[in-house]
């Protein structure tokens, strides 16, 4: 039923990653969590030149339902965060791949990662 | 899991369907905030068919519920009308809160809560004792909720005749006819009706409201709109624990009529005269973020708790009902993931009739 897509790689907690092939990548979160969570009410990003360690929790969503932390998939500093989501958290929500990712972010490489397919066998 | 007789119309209508009390009810159809913004701006409808009515018949009934329950239905004087009360129990916590409606001091009707209907049940069985009144739950019943600014309208486009019957309706009453029960009543702080019917009319009535573009609702969107308009839900608000003198619900308790010895009235007393020492307050959240329930308060007169927290659609902002020590005022702050958000207290409502008020 979720949408999952074969340019991006994911994580166990429900993230996607893409790799942007210049040492930046992109995250947000998967459509089977953004359906899980239900309507965005608010999401805290970090700023610009933050820096983040492996597992550290760096961006919050919140929808009505629940509170969810986002973590580092490795050490990292971030590029850029979303500002869209500041006045419209319902991106995560209507465009999760797209107009609704959170963050990116430079890192070395990223271990652990699941392919699409396998991404989407956990998902049954 | 039970379902009620509409549980085939939620699934076909991509009702998200969730574990509510042991009922698999709708949670959502998509999107919880547009069925919330449905509900203030035009009409939705809720299937509340998990809560259960019960009947109250015999020469005592009038006695009876003047001692079962807090409020007193020596109020009511005229067929249809209705009470909100707490019913409590012997230390003045509250068993559950309800709405009883009056047909004739023989007969009454009452809703109570889903997820507490066996206690209640086995409390009204045995206080009852002793009075010639027969308790009688009617499990066979549906109650659909119709809300919004449009809600009566549509009711009338989609059920021809109801019009006749329930087109005079003030609020809180209700009208009857045949197996047709229709009260001017609801958990939203909306206009609208409150509809029971037999379970095995449940789905045509459902149908003939989509079909007046009445827009189904989940238990989520009830919620928030429930949290606005600063109405109690039971288990968060209060509890076998806490009496509604501790809960803003002074207002529903009757101690009028001295002779009126109704259960847990002596501890109401005792607590009165020795001080009450919390309420229920409105919260505001001033910075960013969503207030959840159980998020401890810290207030200038010491702690306390969120009672039911939330996003609220139409003010976008968080709001919260806490429990506060009694004379708390102007702003706390409540513990968020570690942190301390401050936030503005109001006196609830929060909002009602599409309007904002704080």
């Amino acid at each position: 039923m979720s949408e999952v897509r074969d340019d991006r790689k994911y994580t166990e907690t429900h993230e996607w990653i893409l790799d942007n092939g210049d040492g930046t990548f992109t995250m947000g979160v998967t459509d089977h969590a953004q359906a899980l969570l239900g309507d965005m009410v608010f999401v805290e990003l970090p700023g610009e030149g933050d820096e983040a360690s492996q597992e550290d929790e760096f961006c919050v969503v919140e929808s009505v339902k629940a509170a969810s932390g986002v973590y580092a998939p490795a050490d990292l500093e971030v590029v850029e965060a979303n500002e869209a989501l500041d006045a419209e958290p319902e991106l995560v929500n209507s465009s999760c791949y797209d107009d609704g990712w959170l963050v990116k972010f430079k890192a070395d490489g990223i271990d652990g990662l699941m392919s699409a397919e396998d991404y989407t066998d956990t998902l049954d | 899991m039970k379902r009620t007789p509409l549980y085939q119309a939620h699934v076909d209508a991509q009702g998200k369907m969730v574990d509510f009390g042991g009922w698999e009810m709708p949670l959502n159809y998509g999107s919880q905030i547009q069925e919330h913004h449905q509900v203030r701006t035009d009409a939705g409808m809720f299937d509340v068919s998990h809560m259960t009515t019960v009947d109250f018949k015999g020469k005592q009934a009038k006695v009876f519920l003047q001692t079962l329950i807090a409020n007193d239905v020596d109020k009511l004087k005229t067929p249809g009308k209705a009470l909100y009360s707490c019913m409590l129990n012997e230390t003045g916590g509250v068993v559950d809160d309800l709405i009883v409606y009056y047909i004739d001091d023989e007969n009454y009707r009452m809703v109570i809560n889903a997820g507490t209907t066996e206690k209640d049940i086995a409390w009204i069985n045995a206080q009852a004792q002793g009075f010639d009144v027969s308790v009688e739950p009617k499990l066979d019943l549906a109650m659909i909720a119709v809300q919004g600014p449009n809600a009566r309208e549509k009711v009338f486009a989609a059920m021809p005749g109801v019009e006749e019957v329930a087109g005079e309706l003030k609020p809180f009453n209700a009208a009857s006819l045949g197996g047709l029960f229709i009260a001017r009543t609801g958990y939203t702080g909306e206009d609208g009706f409150e509809i029971m019917i037999p379970e095995k009319s449940a789905e045509f009535t459902w149908k003939m409201l989509l079909e007046a573009d009445v827009k189904p609702c989940g238990l989520g969107a009830r919620d928030t709109l429930r949290l606005e308009a600063g109405m109690s839900l039971y288990g968060s608000e209060m509890n076998d624990e806490v009496s509604p003198l501790e809960a803003a619900l002074t207002w529903t308790v009757d101690l009028n009529n001295e002779d009126r010895q109704f259960v847990g009235r002596e501890a109401l007393e005792k607590l009165r005269d020795d001080g009450v020492k919390k309420t229920i307050v409105g919260l505001i959240l001033e910075g960013k973020g969503v207030i959840r329930d159980h998020q401890k308060v810290v207030t200038a007169l010491g702690e306390g708790e969120v009672t039911s927290g939330t996003f609220s659609p139409t003010m976008g902002k968080a709001i919260a009902l806490a429990s506060v020590p009694m004379g708390t005022t102007g702003s706390c702050e409540i513990e968020m993931r570690n942190k301390l958000v401050s936030a503005k207290i109001v006196k609830p409502p929060f909002v009602r009739n599409g309007k904002v008020l704080v």
